[in-house]
């Protein structure tokens, strides 16, 4: 029988999809591994209803797995905890900056997480603090777009949810 | 446990009016007034669609007779539909569909958060997933009518005129079957009578905010519930299952 924290290690390297700089373990989307006998079951849980990437996600799973020889091999969508920004590592939220995006600020047990403006949010390319929202909404369900008034670069906020 | 056949019931008008409205706000996609509405409204389509879709999941586990999540929303005709009133109705213009969607996101802010705690722990949870989306697409929503209503005339004019038209289909959106007594009972429904005034609460005051005014008297078009619909939502699913129909095995 496989060490579930072996499959851990192996899937640890699935990067997002959608930001491929981050796995989707730091992300926190991987939840569990199972192992009964052959069978693997892995729990995966969406950062967002509509999230296009999970179904990607659970193909790149399937089939690093069976690359390893594991052939039986069950992904499962769970709901429940649902999804937080608070799961995502710290480390994951360094390459994240490093990598153009700023990274969501603070934790959502601070009511009016979703709907107050991010405090300390700064632009990830120069620092500065002096931003402003340009749209609620970014290129994926999980950023909203801002824009840096000293270096004058828009860049991509990760909303905390 | 609660009769089966009134739960499958419940899912699908939760199911179906998100996404329906998913479908409609996706029409905007290419044709919004600016490009980031543009992606704020298909970045709203997309979560309702996917919260359509658990749901359609878990109609199928329920109901137990081998149907899919497509099977559900691409083979049902309209007559089988009990997505809200409101939800089909079209687009207009931009402020008819931010009138339509705060309408909306009020709704489903307040039900996401009865049915957080709901006794049947797959609804909870969607719920809980869902609260935060609509939490979030309210604060769109409501900036834009504050933004509309007290905005130009011509921009006051247009929210108010969509408000006018579009306030007939709210009582819909609260109506109850019979069987969802025993739902509510059971601790798995949301008693939406018992909403109603706390929503009517905070669209109102809004509304007084944006100096938009709620039609007084006005009549209520319902019938949601029995799945009888306007000529609206074969429009709409005739585009939207075209495909699925056409080549019913197609894989992407
Ligand atoms: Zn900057």
């Amino acid at each position: 029988m496989v060490d579930p924290l072996e499959i851990k290690r192996i899937l640890s390297v699935i990067p997002d999809p959608e930001i491929p700089v981050i796995s989707i373990e730091e992300l926190g989307i991987l939840r569990d591994v199972r192992v009964e006998g052959e069978q693997i079951t892995i729990d995966i849980t969406p950062t967002y209803s509509g999230c296009p990437a999970m179904k990607v996600i659970e193909q790149d799973i399937v089939s690093l797995l069976h690359e390893k020889g594991m052939d039986k091999v069950k992904v499962n969508l769970i709901y429940s905890p649902a999804w937080t920004t608070d799961w995502i590592t710290e480390g994951a939220k360094e390459k994240l900056r490093k990598y153009g995006i700023a990274p969501p600020e603070k934790s959502t047990v601070d009511k009016g997480t979703l709907t107050g403006k991010p405090k300390n949010l700064s632009c990830p390319r120069c620092g500065s603090k002096h931003v402003e929202m340009v749209s609620q909404f970014g290129s994926t369900a999980c950023k909203a777009l801002y824009k840096c008034l000293d270096c004058k670069e828009p860049f991509d906020y990760f909303k905390c949810i | 446990m609660a009769n089966k056949a009134a739960l499958f019931n419940y899912i699908l008008r939760l199911a179906d009016t998100n996404l329906v409205l998913g479908h409609r706000l996706s029409e905007w996609s290419g044709h919004a007034p600016y490009l980031e509405e543009d992606i704020a409204l298909t970045n709203i389509a997309l979560d309702l669609i996917g919260q359509a879709n658990s749901l359609l999941i878990y109609a199928a586990k329920v109901e137990g007779k081998g149907r899919t999540e497509d099977d559900l929303a691409y083979m049902r005709n309209e007559r089988e539909y009990y997505n809200s009133l409101l939800s089909e109705q079209p687009n207009g213009d931009f402020a008819q569909t931010i009138v339509r969607q705060f309408l909306s996101d009020n709704f489903d802010v307040l039900l996401y958060e009865s049915l957080s705690k709901s006794t049947d722990e797959t609804l909870a949870a969607l719920a809980a997933k869902g609260l935060k989306e609509a939490t979030y697409h309210l604060r769109h929503s409501r900036a834009w009518v504050e933004r509309l209503g007290d905005g130009t005339e011509e921009s006051h004019n247009r929210t108010q005129n969509a408000l006018n038209q579009l306030w007939r289909f709210t009582a819909d959106m609260f109506a109850m079957n019979p069987d969802d007594k025993d739902l509510v009972k059971a601790g798995i429904a949301t008693d939406l009578e018992k909403m109603q005034p706390t929503w009517l609460k905070n669209v109102e005051q809004i509304f007084v905010k944006a100096n938009l005014t709620i039609p007084a008297n006005a009549w209520q078009q319902s019938g949601s519930r029995e799945a009888k619909h306007s000529e609206l939502l074969g429009f709409l699913l005739a585009e939207m299952q075209h495909l699925h129909r056409t080549y019913p095995e197609a894989k992407w």
